[in-house]
């Protein structure tokens, strides 16, 4: 069974057509990529998968269920978790106060007003293993709007690591990094995949980084499925290399 | 952290000791005990203003009928203060937990709007039912009563309802902070930081407004179960939106952000007022008013973010 799979998934905003009969199926345990020019429908993809908005027509199946009508918090505590292009954090809170919050949603403890010392403390070693995990372990204590940009990006990924996810969303996580900061992401995103098993769907601009560590990759153009496949089966196909490698070459 | 203990007990020190200290500098206990009021309101607002993010401009609404709930209840159902005062709270709690469902979608303006409206409903009603409120006359005819324990009778003179009512300050006082400390209080801060951050960790942002609209309301209702007994009196103007903006005033003045905020806010707001109106009856207001735009123009952290600010750079 697939962990995921959309079957002719459209979405308009009035007349424009940002995605148009969209398929896609993804595995368990595997690092996927979306790719494409600017305003190809990765992001919007992203929002109907996350439920950000709902799709025009289409079905969207998530871990054995259709989740077409499920709202975007629900679809979190069934393991769908994305982060954004724009980073969205918690901006005058600490790196550990941000993490925090997703270990308490994940805990389900997000409504107590009077908790445990033992669960409080359970609480905080799981924010300090998620932070080791990330390499966040010394800017715990900082506020994240004081952070490098590219550390700003990795604590929104840490945050998503905290609900653990069955399907974990980026949308082009290292959008605005320089070389350094991109080659720790890149790293994180390995590890993750490879230690963990963790399912990835990321959304990249960079082709170079997408197809060093794509299992398959989707390419969308004008709001449809150009091509989809390994790397080499992408690389190798026409219609990419016209559409999207031609004017990048 | 040792400067949070520091603050807190400096803080509730000056309150036990308030009898002693404040007729020294020209002060009286009637009008601390109505800075204590206020300052609980304030910072019961401020539960949703400052630490959950959501611009309530209704809140005397619950201020107002935890006072209808207390004169009520003292006038037809009981001689005891300290039940009355529960009653006037649970009113206020109530309220604002069946209207919360109406507000807790709306965002920004739109959530000042419709927390005015329903304010104004109340008022309405408040003025309009005379012979349950007492309408635009206001209710009166009650009067807070002796405390009876067990070994003596306490009748609640000015000096001995300042410490009753700050021992009601201390329970909402207490509640807030230990809110803040918990889980429940991460997660209000958390959408006030970042709605769609806390949506898409899986948080039910709505749920959670509702229940911070739900508390402030049953503080609000505290609150104003203790002015109706300050004054033996409530009039449908607690009920009012102004009242409600005077709330707001205090926070912002103070400091939203800051646990003690609402209290500075208060003194000031409410020393103001009554300091000020005794030379000008007809203009005081616009005392506070030029007071609260400087401080929203240059403080925008309120009072105690300046200070917060300056022992940071120290
Ligand atoms: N909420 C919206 N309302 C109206 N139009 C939208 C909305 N979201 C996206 N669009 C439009 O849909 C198209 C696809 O946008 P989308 O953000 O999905 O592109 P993208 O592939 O993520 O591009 P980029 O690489 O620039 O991030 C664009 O033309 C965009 O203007
Ligand atoms: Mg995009």
């Amino acid at each position: 069974m697939s962990l995921l799979r959309l079957t002719d998934v459209s979405r308009a905003f009035g007349k424009l057509l940002a995605l148009q009969h969209v398929e896609l199926e993804m595995e368990e345990g595997k690092l996927y990529a979306v790719i494409g020019p600017n305003g190809a429908g990765k992001t919007t993809l992203f929002n109907l998968i996350s439920g950000f908005f709902p799709a025009t027509s289409g079905e969207i199946w998530f871990d054995g269920m259709r989740i077409n009508r499920i709202d975007a918090a629900r679809r979190v505590a069934l393991g769908l978790v994305r982060t954004f292009q724009i980073t969205e954090i918690f901006p005058e809170l600490t790196v550990f106060e941000n993490v925090r919050i997703g270990v308490e949603a994940e805990a389900r403890c997000s409504a107590r007003p009077w908790p445990s010392r033992g669960l409080l403390r359970q609480i905080g070693d799981r924010v300090d293993e998620l932070l080791d995990t990330t390499g966040l372990t010394a800017q715990a204590g900082r506020t994240v709007s004081e952070l490098a940009h590219g550390d700003q990006r990795v604590v929104e990924v840490t945050m998503a690591l905290s609900r653990r996810p069955k399907l974990l969303l980026l949308d082009e996580p290292t959008a605005g990094m320089g070389q350094e900061e991109t080659a720790h992401m890149v790293t994180l995103i390995r590890d993750l995949h490879a230690r963990q098993r963790q399912s990835i769907l990321f959304i990249e601009h960079d082709m170079d980084l997408v197809f060093g560590i794509a299992d398959r990759i989707t390419v969308l153009n004008y709001g449809k499925v150009l091509a989809a496949g390994t790397p080499q089966e992408v690389a190798a196909d026409p219609l990419v290399q016209a559409a999207y490698l031609g004017e990048a070459a | 952290m040792s400067r949070r203990v520091y603050v807190n007990g400096a803080v509730w020190l000056l309150l036990l000791t308030a009898a002693w200290w404040l007729p020294l500098i020209g002060g009286y206990m009637a009008l601390a005990s109505r800075v204590l009021v206020y300052a609980l309101a304030a910072m019961g607002l401020n539960l949703l203003l400052g630490f959950t993010g959501c611009m309530s401009f209704g809140e005397a609404a619950y201020f107002g009928l935890g006072g209808y709930g207390t004169g009520l209840f003292l006038t037809h159902l009981t001689h005891s203060t300290v039940l009355a005062v529960v009653a006037g709270t649970i009113v206020g709690g109530i309220a604002a937990f069946i209207f919360g469902p109406l507000v807790m979608r709306r965002r920004g303006i739109y959530f000042a709007m419709i927390t005015v409206a329903i304010g104004q409903i109340f008022y309405f009603i408040a003025e309009r039912w005379n012979s349950f409120t007492g309408g635009e006359d206001g209710l009166s005819g009650f009067s807070r009563q002796p405390l009876h324990f067990g070994f003596a009778t306490v009748p609640l003179n000015a000096v001995a309802f300042y410490y009753f009512v700050l021992f009601f300050f201390a329970i909402g006082a207490g509640v807030i902070a230990l809110l803040l400390h918990s889980p429940l209080g991460h997660t209000f801060v958390a959408i006030r930081e970042n709605r769609r951050r806390a949506q898409f960790l899986g948080i039910h942002v709505e749920r959670y407004v509702w229940a911070s609209f739900a508390i402030a309301g049953l503080i609000a209702g505290l609150a104003g179960a203790l002015n109706a007994l300050q004054n033996n009196f409530i009039s449908p103007i607690n009920l009012y939106w102004v009242e409600s903006g005077n709330l707001v005033i205090m926070a912002v003045l103070g400091g939203m952000r800051s646990f003690w905020g609402p209290l500075v806010g208060a003194i000031i707001f409410v020393g103001i007022q009554d300091y000020v109106s005794s030379y000008f009856p007809n203009n005081w207001e616009t005392f506070i008013g030029g007071l609260f735009i400087i401080a929203v123009m240059f403080f925008p952290n309120g009072i105690l973010g300046i200070i917060r600010q300056r022992a940071k750079a120290a």
